[in-house]
């Protein structure tokens, strides 16, 4: 049984059908990748399934369990995190109370010291500036800092929406060196990514979301040989 | 040079009041953006509950203050669940609008069930006066600028320094990102709306005490002067609503003293548009940015 099993999910804002009944697995321990254009639904995809954005139908369950109506606040209580796009940090609060942001549910306070070194260790930057305004930081350090806060309530999926978005493209090389890092150490991970030459490399299987629907499923490596893929989405 | 400093210390007792009404407007706004204009009537209802404790129980000033305080802090919360709660995805105006519904429900409740007239607050703190220097000073007015000093190191305590607070400020920057975090954002706000009528709690039951006497409608010109004491400051940054208080209570005890007492409201409003014009953020408030 997958881990995360999406079935037939239909979204509407207002009359607006954003997701036309869509279905994704992600099983334990895969990297997958939903990639698509802007308006495509990758991100309505995500909020559904964290729910902070209603469903018109369909069903999720994660881990075996029904989580369609489940709490947001449940659903982190689950194990199941998001990295939301554009990072949305808590500026105003310093690098240090935005990651206990992150373990807001947790009590074990020894796990969260534990869990603060390990962010560290996966994002030295943070460790330099741990007393200061997240506003400060540059557009990487934001997206690094979002990651390790969504780390810290010791998610068993984490959904990462665009960590990209914006970057310089060492940048972004480095951003996706640390996600395959933080997959390898045992996190399952789902991807949406409008740069989908990198999100397609990392995967195990993708999704092609187009308008509401997927169009193409594979491994990564039969999508980034797709002559479709190389048409529509790697300029090919 | 002593009439002066005479008016200082008059204006920081009357500024501490404002200040504490002002912390409740600027909190519940810098959380849901939304000016709560039944507050002052909180505040209202505060020195009633202290002036029905203290007369009918006898209890003293102290328990009487806690009692006012939880009594508020329960209002509010069940005012915000009641009345604005169904209204949060709703226009701003519209809970605009509800807020001084609800204004006017507090003050006519609290009419019929106390009746209109004014009534004469008992003596709650010995009241001798003392001179520091040519200044004199009234034990009253240590007690308010010593109680309100300790509420603010204790708010900002909770602000800055607790799990709680900490989720107080993620929610007023980004309510999603604050529900992606497990945060419940509905026990946030409550918990907003709970410290800020407390806080309305205390100031009622100190007006109660340094001006003798309450009615139902006293809640209208304070509460008003402490939301522009909150714009003042900045709304939305609490310790611009303790600046904000502090300052309107000196500028119109300076007014009275210097002009004319006639003019002592008159002066808030002149205030009031000054900031307007000059700096609409207020001094320690921030220029609000559309988020992408």
């Amino acid at each position: 049984m997958a881990m995360l099993e999406v079935k037939d999910l239909h979204v509407h804002y207002g009359v607006i059908e954003a997701l036309k009944g869509i279905s994704l697995d992600v099983n334990e321990g895969e990297i997958v990748s939903l990639i698509g254009a802007n308006g495509a639904g990758k991100t309505t995809m995500l909020h559904a399934i964290s729910n902070i954005t209603p469903k018109s139908s369909g069903t999720i369950s994660f881990m075996g369990n029904d989580i369609t109506k489940t709490s947001a606040k449940k659903i982190v209580a689950a194990g199941l995190t998001q990295v939301p796009e554009g990072r949305r940090i808590f500026t105003g609060l310093t690098v240090y109370e935005n990651l206990l942001m992150g373990a807001f549910l947790r009590k074990d306070k020894e796990g969260i010291e534990k869990d603060l070194d390990h962010a560290y260790e996966l994002f030295p930057i943070l460790k330099e500036r741990i007393n200061q305004d997240a506003a400060t930081l540059s557009g990487g350090e934001q997206q690094m800092l979002a990651m390790a806060r969504a780390l810290m309530a010791k998610p068993k999926l984490l959904l990462l929406d665009e960590p990209s978005m914006g970057l310089a493209p060492l940048l972004v090389k480095e951003i996706f060196r640390i996600i395959k890092e933080i997959n390898e150490q045992g996190t399952t991970i789902l991807l949406v990514e409008q740069n989908a030459k990198m999100a397609l490399s990392i995967a195990n299987r993708a999704y092609v979301l187009e308008t509401g629907n997927v169009v193409l499923t594979g491994t990564g490596k039969e999508l980034i040989e797709s002559p479709e893929i190389q048409k529509a989405y790697l300029g090919g | 040079m002593t009439q002066f400093l005479q008016q200082i210390v008059n204006g920081m007792s009357l500024g501490s009041i404002y200040a504490l009404i002002a912390l409740g407007y600027t909190m519940v706004y810098g959380i849901i953006k939304l000016i709560n204009f039944a507050h002052g009537d909180i505040y209202m209802l505060g020195s009633f509950v202290a002036y029905i404790v203290t007369t009918k129980l006898g209890v003293g000033f102290f328990p009487a203050m806690i009692g006012s305080m939880v009594f508020c802090g329960i209002m509010g919360v069940l005012i915000e669940r009641v009345a604005y709660k169904p209204l949060r995805h709703a226009t701003r105006i519209s809970a605009l609008i509800t807020a001084m519904g609800v204004s006017y429900i507090l003050e006519y409740t609290t009419q019929l069930v106390m009746g209109s007239e004014k009534k004469t607050y008992p003596v709650l703190l010995n009241n001798s006066t003392f001179q520091i220097g040519s200044v004199k000073v009234s034990t009253q007015q240590i007690y308010i600028l010593v109680i309100t000093i300790v509420m603010m190191i204790v708010l900002q305590y909770i602000i800055r320094h607790t799990k709680m607070g900490r989720a107080m400020r993620a929610v007023s920057v980004d309510e999603n990102a604050a529900k992606l975090m497990g945060i419940n954002v509905d026990t946030v706000i409550s918990f907003t709306f709970l410290l800020g009528s407390a806080l309305a709690g205390v100031a009622g039951i100190l007006v109660g005490v340094y001006y003798n006497s309450i009615n139902p409608l006293m809640g209208m010109t304070p509460g008003l002067k402490a939301f522009i004491a909150a714009v003042f400051g900045g709304i939305g940054s609490v310790p611009g609503a303790m600046i904000g208080g502090l300052f309107i209570g000196i500028a119109e005890t300076m007014v009275i003293a210097y002009g004319s007492s006639l003019y002592k409201d008159a002066i808030v409003y002149v205030i009031l548009i000054l900031i307007l014009i000059i700096k609409p953020e207020g001094l320690l408030g921030k220029n609000e940015r559309e988020k992408v």
